[in-house]
């Protein structure tokens, strides 16, 4: 299948640019049809390419010396990832992993010089697109690191537990984010770190509190 | 089951895309839920979907042994 020329005119690196100047482009982008659940990179490898996602979604994470996933941002059709080491030269930042059938657009490395001198419009709006994600990422920053957010998840979970009997309000990870003052992603994180630390168990739609003392420890800790 | 708001769905079916349990599918482009026995709420769809449309809500509950 050819790459599509109006998936390109989409893609926030190359707006702006002319119907003429996308056809040019299109020369350098290659196709990729990756499978549920493969890894599309692996976080410390070298760097092969710039990646967009053209159908399906990917999830860029890094993961802890334990095993632990932190995600850092789920990638929809139009958006890219792995552009960080394709301009700093480093190796990949991040793993990534696709959440169902993705089909990739992919630029490699060694052609990108070429593309940026050939078309500066794009070096413009590769700035606009990094500055967007360093910003969602200082948030992240702060979050994780300044503020005790499994205290506050465990807060949220007490003050919004149920007797069971169905009349409590339910909650959605968006929402006990918004709660705890912070992102979805961290909250997917503090369930499981609970679940582990035996305060909770998760079963399908129903957190259950197993130790609310243990909870309310967490709660207390201060940061 | 997840929670749909047909008036927020756009068609976009990320979420069929991601659905490990094959539970979801689009009808008149507005996301359907087919399937709810294998469900195991990843909650996956909710994480992608760009508008809101789907949630899946959680039950907190507390059970002390």
């Amino acid at each position: 299948m050819a790459v599509q020329l109006e998936f390109l005119k989409g893609i926030p690196y190359f707006s702006g640019l002319g119907l003429a100047e996308l056809e040019s482009i299109r020369e350098f982008v290659f196709e990729k049809t990756v499978e549920r659940g493969e890894m599309v990179l692996l976080e410390g490898e070298a760097a092969e390419g710039l990646y967009f996602v053209a159908s399906g979604v990917v999830k860029v994470f890094k993961t802890s010396a334990e095993g632990k996933e932190q995600i850092l941002s789920i990638v929809r059709p139009g958006e890219s990832f792995n552009d960080v080491p394709i301009f700093d030269g480093g190796s990949n930042p991040a793993s990534a992993q696709t959440m169902g059938p993705v089909l990739l657009y992919g630029i490699k490395k060694n052609n990108i010089g070429a593309i940026l001198r050939a078309h500066p419009q794009i070096a413009l709006n590769v700035i606009k697109v990094l500055a967007g994600r360093v910003r969602h990422l200082v948030s992240l920053v702060e979050d994780l690191s300044f503020r005790r957010v499994i205290g506050r998840v465990a807060k949220v979970l007490l003050e919004n537990a149920g007797d069971g009997t169905g009349r409590e309000p339910r909650l959605t990870q968006q929402e006990m984010a918004a709660m705890a003052g912070t992102a979805r992603e961290v909250v997917g994180r503090s369930l499981k770190a609970l679940e582990e630390e035996g305060a909770i168990s998760l079963d399908r739609h129903r957190i259950i509190i197993r130790d609310k003392e243990a909870l309310r420890e967490i709660m207390e800790t201060p940061s | 089951m997840p929670i749909i708001d047909p008036e927020k769905c756009d068609g976009c079916g990320l979420c069929v895309t991601v659905c490990h349990c094959n539970g979801l599918v689009i009808v008149n482009n507005v996301i359907t839920i087919i399937e709810t026995v294998e469900c195991d709420w990843c909650t996956d769809c909710e994480a992608v979907c760009p508008t809101g449309a789907i949630r899946c809500p959680f039950e907190i509950v507390i059970q002390e042994p």
